[in-house]
Formats: C-alpha cells, sequence, structure tokens
C-alpha cells in the first residue's frame, strides 16, 4: 500500500471511499476545482457551509465534503441557503448543483438571490440533461436535441444561464467547460472572495445520458467539442449573432461591485438599534 | 455591550395588558418566545403577523424576510434554524401547500421551526378574509411519506400569544416543526391579551451538540429522545441530507431497515412524549352528552354548553387544544364517560372521522358544520341539536 495521499483528499469526509459519478463525468473536474480553489485561498472547510439540491451534482458535495452539508430538496438550495448567510454572515456559503434544479425547478430562487445580491457562490454544473432521473430534456437542451422525453427533438428555446444571471443583478457571473478545470478554478476563487452573489456556470459532460440520448458521444468526444467551441466573451462581442450561435461563449461576464444584503442588513439592525 | 443586549432582551416582552388582534398577538408570542428570525410572503388573512414582526424583530436585533414565494420562506427559515436560531413561519392554508414537501424535509432532518396557518376559506383561492378550519389534516397528512407533527389550535388572541410562546418551545425541545393552527376569526379578531412578565415565561432552547463533540461518532438524527442538533459554524462537519440517513446523517439509500429506523425513530420521538405536547380542556363529567371542539368554534361550543345546561340540559364540552398528535387517550376517557358525542367544526367534518374511530363501539359521535360554511354555529342552533341529542 502507498502512503501517498492526493494532496485534495484532506478536504474530503474520510467515510468516503468512492464518488456515486458515472465514468466519464464531469463532476469530478468541478469538484476537484472547487477544493483546489478553496486550497489555493488557503482556506479551511470551517470557513464554508455547503448546500445543493436534487440531481447529479449535488453529490458533488454530498456527502463527500468534509465540511458543514446541507442536501436539500429539488431546487431550492439557494432559498436555505440565503436563510443561512443571513443568519451566519461570517461564513462562506456555497451552492453546487445542477441546471435543472436551479434553472427549471428552482429558477425563481436564483434569479432572486441575483436581485438581492447576497453573498454567496453558486456553481451551476450544466449538463444539458436530466442525467438522475433518466435523460429527460432540460431548460438548457439544444433545440432538436433527441431526449428520452422528446424523442423527436426538443422542440424549446435554452436558457442563456450566465447572461440570465448578470440580467438579473449577481455582481460575478463566469462561464467555463469543464475542459477548462484552471480557468475554472480560478474563476472559483474570484467568486469565493467576491461581496456579493456570485455565479459560476460549468458546461459538464454527461456522456452516460447527454451523451447517448442526442449522439453527442463520449466524454472525450464532448470535451474536445468543448474546446473547439469555446469562444471567449470579448470574441464573442465582435461577431455577430449568426456566427456566436453554436459557440460556447466561455469567460467572465460581469465583475463588479455594488451593495450586498448582509451588509446592508447589518447597517439597518445597526440604526435601529441606535435609535431604539 | 452587555447592557445593550439587555435593552434589547427587554423589549422582546410587552409585559402588560393590551387590547390586540389575534395576528398581532401572534407575533408578539414569537418575539417573545426568543424568535430571531421570520420569513414570509404576503397572504390574506395572515399578513398582521408579518407586518408586526417586520418592525418588532429589528427592534431585538432580529430580521423579518419577505421572501419571493412561500417555498423560499420555509426554506429560508429551515436553513437559518439550523444556524442555532428560533424562527418562524406565519402563513395561511395557500401558503402552506405551497410549502409542505420542505415541512416534511424539517421533519426529516429534524429542525426546530414554527409556523402559523391563519386558515382562510378554501379550496383554492377560495375566500381569503372568511375563516375555515379548512386544512386540520393537511399539517399532519400533507407532506408526502409517514411521519408525526404537532399542532396547537387557539382560541383567542390570548392563546395566539400562549400558544405561539409553547410552539416555540415544542419545536425547540422535540427538533421539529409545530403548528399553530389559527384561522381568519381568530387572527382578526381583537381582545383582551396579557403578555406576562419576562421571567414569568418559560422559554425553551434546543439542546446543541457540545463543542469539539464528533457527528460520526456520537448520535445527532433519529434518537426518540431527541438528539443535540450540530449545527452549522461550529466546526462539526456535519452532514445533513434529505435522504434517508442513519444516527449520523449518513446517506442510505439501499436498506429497508435503514428506512423503517429513519421513519419509526421520527415517529416515535413525538409519540413516546405524546403526554407532554397534548393538552385538552373538558368538563363532561356525569354528561350524557359532550361537545367536542377547538380553535374559533370551541368558543361556540363552550357558550352553548353553558346555555344548554341553564335550561337543564346534561351536556358536556370537550376541547382540543393540541390537535396534533391526537389526543386518542383523552377521546378514548371522553367515550367511556358519556353516551354520545357531538363533533362540532367549520369545515365539512374533518376532525370528526378521528374522533368517531377512536370513540368507536363505546360512545355515538355525531357530526355538527355550521349552518353555512365559513360562519360560526348559531347558539340557537347548537343548543337544539343537543336537546335533540337527549331526547
Amino acid at each position: 500500500m502507498s502512503s501517498v495521499e492526493h494532496p485534495l483528499r484532506k478536504y474530503l469526509r474520510p467515510s468516503v471511499e468512492a464518488t456515486t459519478f458515472c465514468p466519464g463525468c464531469g463532476d469530478g473536474t468541478v469538484l476537484a476545482s472547487i477544493l483546489k480553489a478553496i486550497d489555493e485561498l488557503g482556506m479551511t472547510m470551517d470557513d464554508f457551509v455547503f448546500v445543493s439540491g436534487i440531481g447529479c451534482a449535488a453529490w458533488i458535495i454530498s456527502p463527500n465534503f468534509n465540511a458543514d452539508v446541507l442536501h436539500t430538496t429539488h431546487g431550492r438550495p439557494i432559498a436555505f441557503a440565503t436563510g443561512i448567510k443571513l443568519n451566519l454572515p461570517e461564513k462562506k456559503v456555497m451552492v453546487v448543483s445542477g441546471d435543472g434544479d436551479l434553472t427549471a425547478i428552482g429558477g425563481n430562487h436564483l434569479i432572486h438571490a441575483a436581485r438581492r445580491n447576497i453573498e454567496m457562490v453558486v456553481i451551476c454544473v450544466n449538463n444539458g440533461i436530466y442525467g438522475m432521473t433518466g435523460g429527460q430534456v432540460a431548460p438548457t437542451t439544444p433545440r432538436e436535441a433527441r431526449t428520452i422525453t422528446t424523442p423527436h427533438g426538443s422542440l424549446e428555446n435554452t436558457f442563456d444561464i450566465a447572461r440570465m444571471v448578470q440580467a438579473s443583478g449577481a455582481s460575478y457571473v463566469a462561464r467555463w467547460t469543464a475542459y477548462q478545470p484552471r480557468q475554472l478554478t480560478k474563476s472559483i476563487k474570484k467568486a469565493i472572495q467576491k461581496k456579493g452573489f456570485a455565479f459560476v456556470e460549468v458546461i459538464s459532460q454527461c456522456p452516460v445520458q447527454f451523451g447517448a440520448k442526442t449522439g453527442a458521444g463520449s466524454a472525450v468526444e464532448m470535451l474536445e467539442t468543448y474546446r473547439e467551441r469555446s469562444i471567449s466573451v470579448k470574441k464573442a462581442a465582435e461577431m455577430n449573432v449568426k456566427e456566436v450561435e453554436d459557440r460556447i461563449v466561455v469567460g467572465e461576464f460581469i465583475n463588479t461591485v455594488k451593495p450586498e444584503l448582509c451588509e446592508e442588513v447589518a447597517a439597518l439592525k445597526e440604526r435601529v438599534r441606535r435609535n431604539a | 455591550m452587555k447592557r445593550f443586549i439587555d435593552t434589547m432582551e427587554n423589549k422582546r416582552v410587552r409585559t402588560g395588558k393590551h387590547f390586540m388582534m389575534g395576528n398581532v398577538a401572534c407575533a408578539e408570542g414569537a418575539t417573545a418566545g426568543g424568535c430571531e428570525f421570520a420569513a414570509g410572503y404576503p397572504i390574506t388573512p395572515a399578513s398582521e403577523i408579518g407586518h408586526t414582526l417586520a418592525k418588532r424583530l429589528l427592534e431585538v436585533g432580529g430580521y423579518f424576510f419577505q421572501t419571493e414565494d412561500e417555498i423560499s420562506a420555509i426554506c429560508a427559515a429551515i436553513g437559518a434554524s439550523w444556524t442555532g436560531k428560533k424562527v418562524f413561519v406565519p402563513t395561511s392554508g395557500p401558503g402552506i401547500s405551497l410549502m409542505l414537501e420542505n415541512i416534511g424535509f424539517a421533519v426529516g432532518i429534524e429542525t426546530p421551526v414554527v409556523l402559523a396557518n391563519v386558515q382562510r376559506g378554501g379550496p383554492t383561492t377560495g375566500a381569503p378574509s372568511m375563516g375555515l378550519q379548512g386544512d386540520m389534516i393537511q399539517p399532519r397528512r400533507g407532506s408526502h411519506g409517514d411521519y408525526e407533527i404537532i399542532a396547537l389550535c387557539p382560541s383567542s388572541p390570548q392563546e395566539m400569544f400562549d400558544h405561539t410562546v409553547r410552539a416555540f418551545n415544542l419545536a425547540e425541545r422535540y427538533r421539529t416543526p409545530v403548528f399553530v393552527m389559527a384561522d381568519a376569526f381568530i387572527g382578526h379578531m381583537r381582545e383582551e391579551v396579557t403578555i406576562p412578565e419576562p421571567d414569568k415565561l418559560e422559554l425553551t432552547y434546543r439542546r446543541i451538540l457540545k463543542k469539539g463533540a464528533d457527528p460520526s461518532t456520537v448520535k445527532v438524527f433519529l434518537d426518540e429522545e431527541v438528539a443535540p442538533m450540530p449545527i452549522f459554524g461550529m466546526g462539526f462537519k456535519t452532514h445533513v441530507t434529505s435522504s434517508c440517513h442513519d444516527e449520523h446523517g449518513n446517506r442510505n439509500l439501499i436498506d429497508p431497515t435503514a428506512l423503517d429506523n429513519f421513519i419509526q425513530r421520527l415517529r416515535n420521538k413525538i409519540l413516546k412524549h405524546r403526554d407532554e405536547i397534548v393538552q385538552v380542556e373538558y368538563d363532561y363529567d356525569g354528561c350524557e352528552v359532550a361537545l367536542v371542539a377547538y380553535g374559533a368554534i370551541a368558543r361556540c361550543a363552550k357558550e352553548a354548553v353553558r346555555v344548554a345546561r341553564s335550561k337543564g340540559l346534561n351536556v358536556g364540552y370537550f376541547r382540543v387544544i393540541t390537535a396534533w398528535p391526537f389526543p386518542d387517550r383523552e377521546i378514548q376517557d371522553l367515550s367511556h364517560k358519556v353516551k354520545k358525542i357531538l363533533v362540532l367544526e367549520n369545515n365539512s367534518g374533518q376532525y370528526y372521522p378521528y374522533v368517531k374511530a377512536e370513540a368507536a363501539g363505546r360512545a355515538e359521535v355525531e357530526f355538527l358544520p355550521p349552518q353555512i360554511l365559513g360562519q360560526v354555529h348559531s347558539l340557537d342552533y347548537v343548543v337544539q341539536k343537543i336537546e335533540e341529542m337527549l331526547r
């Protein structure tokens, strides 16, 4: 037996021996990117409370992360995280969940948390499909893509999640694919340090459901597609709409400073106390 | 700093005699009971609770958070409770309908949270400002799965205060959601409310896991005697999951014995302590007939019994104060002593089948709705029914 331990093993719950991810899944890349960001910032797991919803991506933190972890009901992690952050403002609160959880059933909480600009990190693992339940169409599934519930192809438009969150009022928004783990880690670090609502979307491969159902292929094929199609926010801005249509626009969408909800609440409490 | 905290704490209890609306008394009960965080969405006929808390909680260093919907309100409150705060979610029936999944979540992960349902006319949007006892089974059976719940039924603005304080104590004691089941009549009724001196209020605070303890080696869930809560932010590295789990929070989705343990322990946590939870009020010794009622309608029943007795009718009275867990033994005792039971509710008979089942084979049980649903029973109508039953 080798005594060499993976440098990120110390952040995982000792009882965890394996993950629940399928072979080729992008969730492992996201898991490593989050832990690497925490490691590089010199923070500990006790600095955080992690919250997730329902779906494969929710199991990135639950039970794997050796920290306070709240694994909640479908679509609601941001609502729970809001209650936690308002009452434990000194801790970092991070939500990790999927596109179905955060933008379909939980879309309302996402846009309102961004509007409030409450300090929290939300990492949305976007695999474009419902993976855990068997490959059903999602609000992020490309038009015309075949899934188990759209056997003739999807008729619906897709959410541009990063831009939706930006338009809702977030302080920090970035998007990367699982092909860009270094850039992803860098953005997660910025998101953690942001005093405000910080959102990172990760386009991530699900070869078992998305790959098989839509014909996108294996994990390697999907990662190659991410590499070929990725284009920076800056470059995309110089191109016309038609040219950008099939591309994945990656990078930082916004990084700004504005009043944060927990600080506003604290200031209000102080004002009321002084006037008492 | 200490002096400041004392000043803030003193503001929690508005000691004295007040002429107060039921909903305001409920908010004062929450504040006096130690509420630090409340979350809600505007809804008739419960809104005054939120209006009052928005001002009152800030005065004591707390916060009322108006959410984007009721689902968010219950979720934010559960999240806040896991930071160690006493939390409150006031609403009406449609709000509870939206919250039900996450009320089950609070049961499953053993979270203290108090809910007030100021019931209104339904189904659906119904008649928002009319009182109906239409949601009596909802807290008990509304969320999916198999579980127990605690629900109290105030009959007056005074009890809106008293029961809300008690609801906080029960929620903290048993790490579980507790309902205050009012209705539009009680919520909007104005009466004298006496709020005691702060030191006369008995307040309960949840047991919190000892600092340094390890949830992977000590019980933090599924203890019938109520495990200490491994709240967030103290370095416990707690794993809290909506999935079926064991005493340490480890997920187990493959073993039916784990599911059996998950369900039974949670149920027994409430049922084993039913004597400390169940409260009823009665006066039926030597009576042939007894009226059973709760909430606003208990007032009608009490007055009808008084008037009927003045006419020489041998009738008694039984008020359900704790609707859930069901006062089974108390109803059994009643059914041994009287020949006939009349259940009065402002609905089409929601609690009645439970009473009838419990009294089966001993006493005859009848149901009496008001002449018009959404109104209370008129005095003559009830007294006439008592006369019929005694004939």
